[in-house]
């Protein structure tokens, strides 16, 4: 079964139904991402696809609101009318699911908690959701947050809400921050580093005071990929790094920086074109998309990225490309029949942080583990949490982990 | 004074029994503290309005002391209140009649520092400025940045989600915290976050933020350190209306421009700093701003010009860049100490905060000037303008009888209007005890009770800072609060009784 509510009350009727039949759901925005997270277990589908429109937009202010089955693209062009933009650059899934589903709506970017490059530097996802109205597993309508940015009114349920795969409630309309784009981004490439010295160069633009606003890390196989030949031609490793703003503040940081690295390696600044190019791919995860293997995202500490790589390859072939300053490790593994998950776990604990199965080697869902388990005590507010919101699991039963 | 729950007699009873009791939990006797005079620092916050001694003050210096007294207090239920520095405005440190108050002023040390990842781990007592000191020796520092900061903790930070005038570029606390040491209610300990960014499953260091000491209690922080520019310079323009003032606002915003602070002082608010710290405000404007820009020389030139173009096409009455780090200083010198300054003009202020839409500031402060003239109190304000988080000062006499009350009543007026106008009843200081009456005006029962669910699930028998930021309550709802079966299938949501 397969229903598109129109509005918010009908969603509620619909979960009031589903709770009173116990029959779960399964939440879908434009399904672009289904594949990422563990398979539900639902009969029936909740899509908030015929829920759309942007309902309040005020560049002055900095504020968006939107129902949450709105087009991705609607929003972006709306805000790209008035110069402005979402700064945390939610990825487009389409890369590496093969274009799977209709168009991301903005309920399921937030539902993901995906957020780009910029994350470094803007924050994530997380960080721009100002307010949120969704609609809970005991049917309820509630408002969390509002359209100003500095709220402390309460519990923050929208950052419980932003990654929450769509387990705790359906949202139906969020609001979010956004921000003027840049004038300009040039982007600083050191070519031929090892991961080691890539991955310390990235730590000193981040360090640096030039406000930086990208910091990645290509190896040659990777950066050839991009489709932009200054990359393509040098035929070694890209340590790329972002700078934005206006344009002749742009030019000095960029030579600044540049200067600041003195010899250690060959170098060269792209265009804004060129180096949108680039970023769009590293966002997209377009140098992986077409592996073979299964699909990984690790987030860890910065300095750690390139231990956790020599940590995996004593065990298996391993393609990579490092985002964050490090900190963001897409991998692509070539791995048995857990896609890898233990090899790759055991990479990253000694390190800190967790690794999340994006894409699965034989295409997935799955019903292993696609995020780490959480720790007992972890487990165990997670499942209160869950319970507050949706007691009797009707909300994408399944969807991050076994029962939730 | 403020309606707290009626002390549990049976744990006053005990008082003795469980001071002897937390003696032997921690490594210091003496940091068990039952004497009166002693736990008087204790009995108010910020909000001296309202005072409550606690039962007992226990100082613990470790997260496993920390965790042996919580554990003890969930076993006796005992209720618990943390206390950082004391200086939260809204009450939100407030201690009960039968509380353990436990304060982390011992939790002092700095952990660690890794500039390599940009993050430095300290104990949960280490002040806001502290973090700050501790890395400026490389040029670093630590973002959010509230007027308090030389006195006010880490901890008390992160319940507060607390924020500062350059929160408009850098974000407010919980923008630029990356994980805490928590220990629950019944003594457990958890790790959220660390040196990796995003939270792995559900982000409970974001709900953790601003949750109002009703959650657990942070002995640890790992917060993100930033690389400072290489320099900054204000400039204050000033203007014969607000709602000049305010266009100009929405014109820098709107050109692109994100200034690192944007703040906004009424004809009030100039005159009380300006007799404070003797910074060359303009006297006879009605509305001033101070706007910072960041980076090399050349940069804030490039910016200060294009601010000022855009100063020019609002009827500006002065416009003083600033040329010096002297001037800098001065400039900023009235605005950060602008509480102070306004204490100095009249024996009592109260310090409201609420937050509204930018675009609405010459509309919200012409109603509150129309309260000001039906309540009889002098109101300055004091605005982030780029974010609309808005301070008016109500200017009181608590020796005239009733002054306190009636201030009080205006002040709930203001954040009312706050709502109203599409905003919220606060942006930086918390609910506490405060503005707890007043939940409400933002949100209906529904949107309460899940609020009040996810405490529970954290804190079933609520014992940890139980009076603050929800109207009390007899029984509030656990949290699987199982609803009848038998939902009706139309007719949209159940309405369930809250209370
Ligand atoms: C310019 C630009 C273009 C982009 N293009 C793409 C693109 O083409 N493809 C792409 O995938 N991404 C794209 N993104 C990235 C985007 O961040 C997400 O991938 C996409 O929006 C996912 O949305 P969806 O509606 O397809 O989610 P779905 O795949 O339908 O759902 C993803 C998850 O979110 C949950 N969910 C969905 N809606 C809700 C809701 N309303 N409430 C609660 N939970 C919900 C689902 O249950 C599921 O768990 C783009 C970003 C930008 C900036
Ligand atoms: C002059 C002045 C200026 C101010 N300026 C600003 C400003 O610009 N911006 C701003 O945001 N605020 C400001 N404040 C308010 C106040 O300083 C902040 O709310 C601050 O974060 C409180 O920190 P504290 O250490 O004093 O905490 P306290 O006041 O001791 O406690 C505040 C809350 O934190 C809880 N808490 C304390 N320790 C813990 C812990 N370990 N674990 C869990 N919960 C805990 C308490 O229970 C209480 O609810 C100002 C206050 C004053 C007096």
């Amino acid at each position: 079964m397969h229903t598109l509510p129109t509005s918010e009350t009908q969603i509620a009727d619909t979960v009031l139904a589903a709770r009173a039949e116990r029959t779960p759901l399964e939440i879908s925005g434009g399904g672009t991402k289904r594949r990422l997270g563990r398979r539900v277990q639902a009969a029936a589908t909740l899509s908030t696809d015929a829920l759309r429109g942007i309902t309040l937009y005020r560049p002055t202010e900095l504020v968006i609101s939107a129902n949450s089955g709105t087009p991705l693209s609607e929003i972006t062009q709306t805000l790209g009318e008035q110069g402005q933009e979402l700064a945390f650059e939610p990825i487009d899934h389409r890369t590496v699911y093969g274009g799977e589903g209709a168009e991301p709506t903005i309920g399921g970017v937030i539902a993901c908690n995906l957020s780009g490059p910029r994350r470094v530097n803007a924050g994530a996802a997380r960080d721009h959701l100002l307010g949120v109205r969704a609609v809970n597993g005991r049917g309820e309508v509630i408002k969390n947050g509002g359209r100003v940015v500095k709220n402390v009114t309460g519990y923050d349920l929208c950052k419980l809400f932003a990654g929450s795969f769509g387990t705790l409630g359906i949202l139906t309309e969020v609001t979010l921050k956004v921000r003027p784009k840049a004038e300009r981004a040039a982007t600083l490439v050191l070519f031929g580093l090892d991961e080691v010295a890539g991955q310390a160069a990235m730590a000193e633009a981040l360090g640096s005071p030039f406000d930086v606003t990208g910091a990645a890390y290509l190896p040659a196989t990777q950066a050839s990929t991009l489709g932009v030949s200054a990359l393509a031609d040098a035929g070694t490793s890209a340590t790329v790094i972002r700078l934005e703003g206006f344009a002749d503040s742009v030019a000095y940081r960029t030579d600044a920086l540049r200067g600041s690295y003195g010899p250690r390696a060959a170098t060269t600044v792209l265009d804004d074109a060129d180096g949108a190019a680039v970023w769009a791919g590293i966002r997209d995860v377009r140098p992986l998309a077409a592996s073979s293997g299964s699909l990984w995202r690790v987030s860890t500490t910065p300095s750690e990225g390139p231990a956790v790589l020599a940590r995996l390859r004593e065990r298996s072939p391993v393609d990579a490309v490092l985002d964050w300053g490090g900190g963001l490790v897409w991998l692509a593994v070539e791995a048995g029949d857990d896609d890898g998950a233990a090899a790759v776990r055991d990479a990253v604990r000694p390190s800190g942080g967790h690794a999340t199965l994006v894409r699965p080697a034989g295409g997935g869902p799955g019903e292993g583990e696609v995020f780490d388990p959480p720790p007992p005590v972890l487990a165990m507010l997670g499942d209160r949490i869950k319970r507050s919101f949706d007691p009797d699991r009707i909300l994408n039963p399944g969807r991050m982990y076994a029962g939730v | 004074m403020i309606e707290l729950p009626p002390p549990r007699e049976d744990v006053l009873a005990r008082r003795a029994q469980i001071a002897a009791d937390l003696r032997g939990l921690i490594d210091k006797p003496e940091a068990v503290i039952d004497a009166a005079d002693e736990m008087r620092a204790y009995e108010t916050d910020g909000l001296t309005a309202y005072r409550q001694m606690p039962m007992l003050v226990v100082l613990p210096g470790s997260t496993e002391e920390v965790s042996r007294v919580m554990a003890y207090c969930h076993d006796n239920g005992i209720r618990v209140v943390a206390r950082g520095a004391g200086t939260s405005l809204a009450g939100g440190a407030l201690p009960l009649a039968d509380s353990v108050v436990i304060g982390v002023s011992r939790l002092s040390r700095v952990l660690d520092i890794d500039f390599a990842n940009r993050t430095a781990t300290v104990q949960a007592g280490v002040t806001n400025m502290g973090i700050t000191r501790a890395v400026e020796h490389e040029q670093y520092f630590y973002a959010p940045d509230p007027s308090s900061q030389i006195v006010c903790t880490i901890a008390g930070n992160i319940a507060m989600n607390s924020g500062g005038a350059h929160c408009l570029k850098y974000g407010v606390t919980t923008n630029n915290l990356m994980g805490v040491t928590l220990v629950l209610p019944d003594g457990q300990v958890v790790e959220l976050g660390g040196k990796h960014l995003d939270a792995a499953g559900y982000d409970l260091l974001g709900l953790i933020t601003g949750s109002e000491g009703g959650l657990g209690i942070v002995t640890e922080a790992t917060v993100r350190i930033l690389r400072s520019a290489e320099g900054a310079r204000p400039a204050l323009i000033s203007f014969d209306s607000n709602e000049a003032a305010g266009a100009c606002v929405d014109a820098i915003i709107g050109s692109g421009i994100i200034p690192v602070a944007l703040e906004f002082m009424d004809k009030p608010a100039i005159h009380a700093t300006e007799a404070f710290a003797k910074a060359g405000y303009p006297l006879d404007a009605e509305a001033m701003l101070i706007v910072e820009v960041e980076g090399s020389e050349a940069e804030i030139a490039a910016l200060l010009d294009r601010i000022v173009a855009i100063a020019q096409a609002h009827d500006p009455r002065t416009i003083r860049v600033s040329q010096s780090d002297a001037e800098s200083a001065l400039i900023w010198k009235g605005r950060k100490a602008a509480f102070g300054a306004v204490g100095q003009i009249m024996p009592d202020y109260y310090c409201m905060d609420g937050t509204i839409p930018t675009g609405t500031l010459p509309e919200v402060l012409g109603r509150i000037g129309a309260l000001s003239a039906a309540y009889g109190f002098q109101v300055a304000n004091i605005f982030h303008a780029g974010d609309g988080n808005l301070h008016p000062l109500i200017l009181y006499d608590a020796n005239k009888p009733g002054e306190l009350a009636r201030a009080e009543e205006m002040g709930a007026e203001i954040l009312k209007l706050c709502v109203d106008v599409g905003g919220c009843l606060t942006g930086e200081h918390g609910v506490g005890v405060e503005k707890r009456d007043l939940m409400p005006v933002q949100f209906n029962p529904t949107d309460l009770d899940q609020q009040r669910r996810l405490k529970s699930a954290f804190d079933p028998q609520w014992l940890l800072n139980p009076a603050k930021v929800f109207p009390l309550t007899d029984t509030p709802p656990a949290w699987d609060d199982p609803a009848p079966l038998n939902l009706p299938t139309h007719g949209g949501v159940d309405a369930h009784a809250s209370h």
